[in-house]
């Protein structure tokens, strides 16, 4: 098989990709819920924060 | 899933140096300047209602909704905003550079800070300047779907530069680059505030510098910290 070693341990190229994908998603997900959230509360708590990595507010 | 846990540990880690360093920085270089700011928003709802124009107060702070109180609560939730969004910023530059063959080393994760600060920062930042509380500004929807347009665009130009050695691509990833900007950000129809220029060209210095350090700074660490994981030192030489 395929097998890859990389980042210290060794995965098959389609693993390997899967798990890639997951961790991507979930670092999206996360910028893109701060960042991006309409949610009152969650907008309110990272109000300077946003302003000050220049993300679009208001 | 040991790959994974291996990326989502190094962008942990990596984000929560890199967040905390951030907060520290926005906490006398740019916060300091949005309070200043709201000082202004009063002012300015007497302007600039025309039109899709919308004045970028954010008047239902007290109208409606919970809000950090000001002082030390409020310092407290930017700092978490700083450190979850680190990680995801992490999590985004160890996957890319994962794809890329992984990053060798702080100085190879220097180089990816950069870019990433190229990508995030300085790409949108050129069309859509970092904004403080009171000023006008175009349709949020509209702001952010440029703003993460910009973002893709920008990545892909850059990644086609320097992981495709090839002229045409090459030129399709300047291309990539400059679209968003020949397509324009959406722009508010009046530029009229009551913040003064001054103000706003310091926070946008504040913010693109102190951005730039946090880049640095997440790049690096993740480098480093990848660099204990792996043991194959001949593969950690070159990025494919």
């Amino acid at each position: 098989m395929n097998s890859i070693r990389t980042f210290g341990t060794d995965v098959s190229a389609q693993s390997r990709l899967m798990q890639l994908a997951v961790a991507g998603l979930l670092g999206l997900f996360v910028v893109g819920f701060v960042g991006f959230s309409h949610v009152e509360a969650a907008h309110n708590a990272g109000h300077d924060y946003r302003h000050s990595m220049a993300f679009p507010c208001h | 899933m040991t790959l994974f846990r291996n990326v989502v540990f190094v962008a942990a880690l990596a984000g929560l140096v890199a967040g905390l360093v951030l907060a520290a920085l926005q906490a006398y270089a740019t916060v300091p300047l949005i309070l200043q700011a709201e000082t202004y928003e009063g002012a300015a709802h007497g302007h600039s209602h025309d039109g899709d124009d919308a004045v970028g107060g954010h008047s239902h702070d007290e109208e409606a909704g919970w809000a950090p109180a000001d002082g030390f609560e409020r310092f407290f939730y930017t700092s978490m905003a700083n450190v979850v969004t680190a990680i995801g910023f992490g999590l985004i530059l160890v996957v890319a550079s994962e794809l890329a063959g992984g990053i060798a080393g702080w100085r190879q994760g220097l180089l990816w800070g950069l870019a990433g600060f190229a990508t995030f920062t300085l790409a949108p930042g050129l069309g859509l300047p970092p904004e403080l509380p009171a000023m006008p500004v175009a349709d949020l929807g509209a702001r952010q779907a440029w703003w993460l347009g910009t973002v893709v665009a920008t990545g892909a130009g850059l990644a086609l530069i320097a992981f495709r050695r090839s002229l045409p691509l090459a030129a399709l990833g300047i291309v990539l680059i400059a679209a968003p900007h020949v397509i324009g950000a959406p722009q508010p129809v009046s530029f009229e505030t009551a913040v003064p220029h001054g103000l706003h060209h310091d926070f946008v210095v504040a913010v693109t510098v102190t951005n730039l350090v946090f880049w640095v700074v997440l790049g690096s660490v993740a480098g480093a910290l990848r660099s204990r994981f792996s043991d194959e030192p001949e593969a950690q030489k070159s990025f494919a």
